[in-house]
């Protein structure tokens, strides 16, 4: 005959009383693991819903980007850099310019560390009479492009026109009726005529692109130059006030100005677009973070309550199950079981109670989280660390249970044989 | 084996309504003495029984078990005490319903946090006669059966003092005649026992008869 004996006699003898208890322990638990389930398995499909809302973003963000780097390209050198003296009214009014800056400069911009520019150009611009046709064209000047040092080499934007040979825009091949192959002269110098650009409607169609060292020769500008076009990179946030920080770094004296606004324009809005679609994630993710928390709050309030009454429940009952063994608990102790094997007795049966309702209360928390969790999130499991959980309930429905027990096992301990006796 | 000397107990001591249930009793029972307490309902007969067995701290007086005062112990040596020392016979029996006759027998065991002893139960209850019931509850129990199942359990730990409360107050006579042979044949082994009774049979067999009345010790030997 043991303890544990006397104890699952008992259990047996008053099955209501524990079925009840055990009822409690477990509602107690289930509602605990249920809220804690349900709570796991909202993060789960806020993780989900968050991560596919990125993705989505991310994929946007990189089609923008792709679309931004083609749209750029596509609109040819849109960064300038001049002379900081350079009056920019006669850049914009005449499309010509008249300060100079060293040829070197785009060695040293190239062979430098820069990363807001691409496709070095450095050319000579310079609006003249072409006496020997009689027209006004733009005489461009250039070598090709400039490869940077820590870059791959790019497929060039603009091919280098070899010495001797020119190219012409649509307008003057129009007004001067020239063709491919012909032989002009320019300032005293013969040149053949390479290549007929196509219409651009810009400045391009009055444009006469030559070599730049005879350009430079024919204006008297020998290893000068008037501008350094370039290809910006797209980077986020003000790209114009980077690209300037950077270049001023690197030469000082010069100024650089953005061109192409409408394409940028256009980039412009993308980027807005991306910009909202970030921020609206962002919204999300705050959204589903209050809500979080607001579940959270509600668990952490309803969950106390439900195992204050659970363990109220027990209490009473295992204080109406001392009331009716108060009787077989004198015969015990005038018999010899001392005080503390009589607490023994309750706590004992409050433990096979907490234990027993614990399993039960897991396994009902898990079911109906798993049945209240989004299945197309959690694919019907509910995710959380099960081990952790079932140890965390195996030791709470005890202590649950113990607590609710104290009070009636410590009156059943303390309560006077004889008087129960002499009743009797 | 035990000796009250002087004992007073009074119920509601501090108040003005106080009731001395026992007023300055003495009484001894020697190792093989079996004595009998006879007297009208009141006379303090149960109140002298439960001093005697460590179970209700006297107001004045000593009682003393097997030469050591148990209301000099603590609490918890006091219950092994009673466990070690004093077998408990009661007239409602108060076995423990859910237990069988077995366990109910062994129940004293858990007391002296001892091996279970299955041996000793099922020659109890050879003695008995209620081997046969061994694995019933006591519900499922005769009268006189649940008393000698009583009586087993209060023998289960080989105590020196037995201590009946009217225990053939339920019995028909054929049972109380067992009962009462038992506790003689205890006391004739060397036990003490000191018995609580409203039958002037069952008084006859022991060896003396003490008498009270409203709480006093009213007549030497019967």
């Amino acid at each position: 005959m043991t303890i544990w004996r006397l104890i699952v006699r008992e259990i047996r003898h008053r099955a209501l009383n524990f079925a009840l208890g055990f009822i409690s322990v477990s509602v107690a638990i289930a509602c605990l693991i249920a809220a804690m389930g349900l709570l796991r398995a909202d993060e789960a499909t806020t993780r989900a819903i968050l991560t596919e809302r990125e993705t989505a973003v991310a994929e946007a963000g990189a089609k923008l980007e792709d679309s931004m780097r083609k749209i750029t390209k596509g609109l040819g050198f849109n960064v300038v850099i001049v002379p900081e003296d350079q009056d920019l009214a006669e850049m914009h009014l005449q499309g010509s310019l008249s300060k100079t800056m060293p040829e070197s400069y785009v060695d040293r911009l190239a062979n430098s560390k820069i990363v807001t520019v691409n496709h070095l150009l450095p050319t000579v611009v310079k609006k003249i009479e072409w006496k020997e046709m009689n027209i006004s064209v733009l005489l461009y000047g250039t070598r090709g492009e400039v490869p940077i040092a820590h870059r791959d080499l790019k497929k060039p934007l603009l091919d280098a026109v070899p010495a001797g040979s020119m190219i012409i825009g649509h307008a003057i091949q129009q007004k001067l009726k020239l063709k491919k192959g012909v032989k002009v002269k320019l300032m005293d110098r013969e040149f053949e005529i390479v290549k007929i650009h196509g219409e651009r409607g810009s400045i391009d169609d009055s444009t006469v692109w030559i070599n730049l060292k005879e350009a430079q020769e024919m204006l008297g500008m020998r290893n000068l130059i008037h501008a350094i076009q370039a290809l910006e990179c797209h980077c986020a946030g003000d790209r114009i006030a980077m690209i300037r920080e950077e270049i001023t770094k690197i030469l000082p004296g010069v100024q650089a100005i953005e061109r192409g606004s409408q394409a940028l324009a256009r980039a412009e809005a993308r980027t807005a677009a991306a910009n909202q679609a970030k921020e609206s994630l962002a919204r999300e993710q705050e959204a589903r973070t209050t809500l979080r928390l607001q579940r959270e709050k509600f668990a952490g309030t309803i969950v106390p309550i439900v195992m204050f009454a659970c363990a109220l429940s027990i209490g009473l009952l295992a204080f109406n199950n001392a009331r009716q063994r108060a009787s077989e608990i004198a015969v015990l102790r005038a018999i010899g079981l001392r005080s503390s094997q009589i607490v023994g007795v309750f706590l004992g049966k409050a433990a096979l109670l907490g234990i027993t309702g614990a399993l039960a209360g897991f396994g009902a928390g898990l079911f109906v989280a798993s049945r209240f969790a989004d299945p197309a999130v959690t694919g019907g499991a509910v995710p959380m660390p099960s081990g952790q959980w079932l140890i965390l309930s195996l030791l709470l429905a005890p202590a649950l249970a113990a607590i609710g027990s104290w009070i009636p096992a410590m009156m059943a301990a303390n309560q006077d044989p004889a008087i129960v006796l002499q009743k009797d | 084996m035990l000796e009250l000397t002087d004992i007073h107990k009074a119920y509601n001591a501090q108040s003005h309504s106080a009731v001395a249930a026992v007023d300055g009793i003495s009484l001894s029972v020697k190792s093989g003495e079996f004595v009998a307490v006879q007297g009208p309902s009141g006379c303090g007969k149960s109140t002298l029984l439960l001093v005697a067995g460590g179970l209700l701290s006297p107001d004045k007086g000593a009682a003393v078990i097997a030469g050591q005062d148990p209301y000099q112990l603590s609490a918890n040596a006091r219950a092994s005490f009673r466990a070690e020392t004093i077998g408990f016979v009661f007239q409602q029996f108060h076995l423990v319903p859910y237990l069988s006759v077995r366990d109910n027998i062994m129940a004293p065991g858990v007391a002296l946090s001892s091996p279970p002893a299955v041996d000793r139960a099922a020659q109890l209850m050879e003695k008995f006669g209620i081997s046969d019931r061994s694995t019933h509850l006591p519900g499922e129990l005769s009268t006189g059966e649940r008393q000698r199942a009583a009586l087993a359990r209060a023998l289960f730990n080989s105590p020196k003092l037995i201590l009946a409360d009217e225990p053939t107050g339920n019995l028909d006579p054929e049972n109380s005649k067992i009962v009462l042979d038992h506790l003689r044949a205890f006391a004739n082994e060397g036990g003490a026992v000191l018995m609580v009774t409203h039958e002037d049979s069952a008084a006859a067999t022991a060896d003396r008869t003490e008498r009270l009345r409203d709480g006093k010790r009213e007549l030497a030997n019967a």
